[in-house]
């Protein structure tokens, strides 16, 4: 199976800091891969490089075994690339159609498209299992924090993604929404994408993934299978960087 | 940490899916009458007033100045005067309901009408000009200084509050230069005094406001049906229907008031639409449209709810916070050229008194929120009319000068506060 994404080699710094170090990160179609690690070990960096926020130092970039280099969010997103951030950025002003197209409008004419992105808004979120007959017209700010990260989400898929990011989607959310949310990660990969999700939730990575790669202090401590692995492994990958044969060489 | 072990939890993979329907699920709602009247009352409740401030203003300031002076406010002649007095303060609010969108402000949206009505008397008087490029010029104006603020906010990042101060005293300086300390140019151009001061002829009035109601019908009627026979979210017929007659209702009565013969001496005759309601009407429509049916309006809304959002779904917020101030100046422009009509000349003090403090309440009267994202361009007609029933009715009342500049700041506090109170309301309610 060739993964969606493979990233080798990857270095990158700040300046002189060095934030990641020959990060190797293989991304596979269908399969939740979980990203985790402790604070400041560079998930958030190595995500942006993924986005094309930043531009990497050095490495390899391979997308659908195809070698490229996204510099900018735009480049990212004309791959299939879609990130959902931590803070959602969505507009509470405006309705649930109106944020899953924002900046990619549909027009008939000079006027907008209402009623083709309301459908088209519909079938995605009936696609992914979330009902919401007569209620999307219903401004963000009325939305749950669950409901929120839903529209987040299924705004992602909308534009024929091969690979989401997911920052820490449960981060902020209730019992009852995390695993509503989990559930439809779980569907994205079942539908065929690729999934990277951040997560500090050892029970949520355990629930949803298929692998999970840890960084350690800006390097990759390990990528396994998750059924490979057991909890007390991952968080000694994710504090000590190693735990027992895995992990890196002391 | 759970004791739990990953296989227990991993069993959830394949498990059945129930709790992302139920949760939306709750949100279906009938569409019909009740639920929809159920919905409105909910929405009000929650902060979200809509137009109702600025209804409820206009009855009870009617009420009030006519149980004061029943036998000058209601009049025919009166009437048709208070919606000429409203058209410059009417059109600049319109203007600036885009630049408090995005949260921002325009101080100088008042003396930058005096500007462009300077350039505009100048190119007529002093060097011959006809009327229209007079027009453009004034307009051509509005659009420089615009540019210039939009360029000083969203590129150099200067608040707007200071940009526009300072524009404030700079621009009456240029007025100033352009007038003459003291002095008065007359605007005597039959096409422009005709603006504020001309009728149209009474048929042509009942002809444009009978088409009018036709049209908003149709467009809603369609939009309705075809909503509806494509199986999308749709406010029930009865409430489409209702809105449609109360539009045609105000279209047609505001024609009837104005059609009636309101000389003051039986040997002439007076009656019509003003041109310059017109005017209102036609950029009405323009910015209706442009801020609810475009791509461009929905970046408007987005960039005032949420700047960042809106940059990483690829709106170029830098173009946006730009073109608001261009809008807003470039309609500065059409307010000066509108109240050099209503004048018959531009003074030095041209939109430096109190036409922005009108035209700034006008809008948050009208419903649009000086935090941003909430506004139409409607809010502008509806508050200019409470704003000019508040200054023409004192003017009736005859009351001192020091009350008029009293009442007409408590007025716009008072809208503030309510816009203030209201979104402290929609916050705690989630909306």
């Amino acid at each position: 199976m060739t993964p969606v994404l493979d990233l080798r080699g990857i270095d990158k710094s700040f300046g002189s800091v060095q934030v990641l170090h020959d990060v190797d990160f293989v991304a596979y179609p269908g399969e939740v891969t979980a990203l985790v690690g402790d604070n400041g070990a560079g998930k958030t960096t190595l995500v942006k490089c993924i986005g094309g926020v930043h531009d990497l130092d050095r490495g390899e970039f391979y997308f659908d075994g195809v070698p490229v280099r996204p510099r900018s969010p735009r480049d990212a997103n004309a791959l299939g690339i879609e990130i959902v951030h931590q803070d959602l950025a969505l507009c509470e002003n405006l309705d649930i159609v109106e944020n899953m197209f924002l900046g990619r409008e549909r027009t008939r004419g000079l006027s907008l498209d209402y009623s083709t992105m309301e459908e088209e808004a519909t079938r995605v979120l009936s696609n992914l299992s979330v009902r919401t007959i007569g209620s999307v017209r219903r401004p963000v700010a009325a939305l749950s924090g669950g409901q929120r990260q839903t529209v987040a989400i299924a705004r992602a898929v909308l534009w024929d993604s091969r690979l989401v990011v997911l920052d820490e989607p449960a981060a902020a959310l209730g019992v009852a929404q995390t695993q509503q949310v989990l559930e439809l990660v779980r569907r994205l990969a079942d539908k065929g994408l690729a999934v990277v999700l951040i997560s500090h939730n050892m029970n949520d990575v355990f629930a949803v993934s298929d692998r999970i790669a840890a960084l350690y202090l800006g390097r990759m401590a390990a990528q396994v299978r998750t059924s490979d692995i057991t909890h007390r492994e991952v968080v000694e990958l994710i504090t000590a960087g190693r735990s027992g044969k895995l992990g890196l060489r002391a | 940490m759970s004791t739990d072990t990953p296989k227990e939890q991993g069993a959830m993979k394949s498990g059945p899916v129930r709790m992302a329907d139920a949760d939306f699920a709750a949100d279906r709602r009938q569409n019909d009458m009740a639920g929809a009247l159920r919905d409105y009352w909910a929405q009000v409740r929650s902060g979200d007033l809509g137009a109702i401030p600025a209804i409820l203003g206009i009855v009870a300031l009617v009420a009030l100045f006519t149980a004061l002076r029943p036998e000058t406010f209601l009049t025919d002649r009166n009437i048709a005067n208070l919606f000429t007095q409203a058209l410059p303060v009417t059109i600049l609010a319109m203007g600036l309901v885009f630049v408090l969108l995005l949260g921002e402000i325009d101080l100088s949206a008042g003396v930058t009408s005096g500007v462009c009505a300077a350039v505009m008397a100048k190119l007529i008087v002093d060097s011959g000009q006809p009327w229209y490029v007079a027009v453009l010029g004034a307009v051509v104006t509005g659009i420089v200084i615009g540019t210039a603020i939009g360029w000083l906010v969203a590129v150099i990042r200067i608040p707007s509050f200071v940009v526009t101060l300072a524009l404030f005293l700079g621009l009456q300086g240029i007025t100033l230069r352009l007038v003459g300390e003291g002095g008065t140019v007359p605007v005597r151009d039959d096409v422009i005094v005709a603006l504020a001061n001309k009728n149209m002829p009474v048929a042509l009035g009942w002809a444009l406001a009978a088409a009018c109601a036709a049209g908003y019908a149709a467009v809603q009627l369609w939009r309705w049906r075809q909503q509806h026979s494509r199986g999308l979210s749709v406010k029930p017929l009865q409430m489409v229907v209702a809105r449609v007659a109360v539009v045609a209702a105000a279209l047609l009565g505001g024609t009837l008031l104005l059609s009636q013969d309101r000389a003051p001496s039986p040997l002439i005759t007076l009656a019509g639409i003003p041109w310059g309601v017109l005017l209102v009407g036609v950029l009405l429509i323009a910015c209706t449209f442009v801020l609810g049916r475009t791509p461009y309006g929905r970046h408007v809304y987005a960039v005032g709810g949420n700047a960042e959002a809106a940059r990483r779904a690829g709106v170029n917020v830098t173009r946006i916070r730009i073109s608001v101030f261009m809008i807003a100046s470039t309609l500065a422009a059409i307010a000066g050229i509108v109240a050099a009509s209503r004048l018959n000349s531009v003074t030095p003090s041209s939109g430096a008194g109190n036409d922005l403090l009108y035209a700034v309440g006008a809008a948050v009267i009208g419903g649009t929120s000086l935090f941003g994202g909430r506004g139409k361009a409607r809010d502008a007609v509806l508050g200019g009319l409470v704003i000019a029933i508040i200054d023409n009715g004192l003017g009736l009342l005859g009351t001192k000068a020091y009350l008029n500049f009293l009442i007409t700041g408590s007025v716009l506090l008072l809208a503030a506060s309510i816009d203030a109170l209201a979104r402290r309301r929609r916050s705690s309610a989630g909306r």
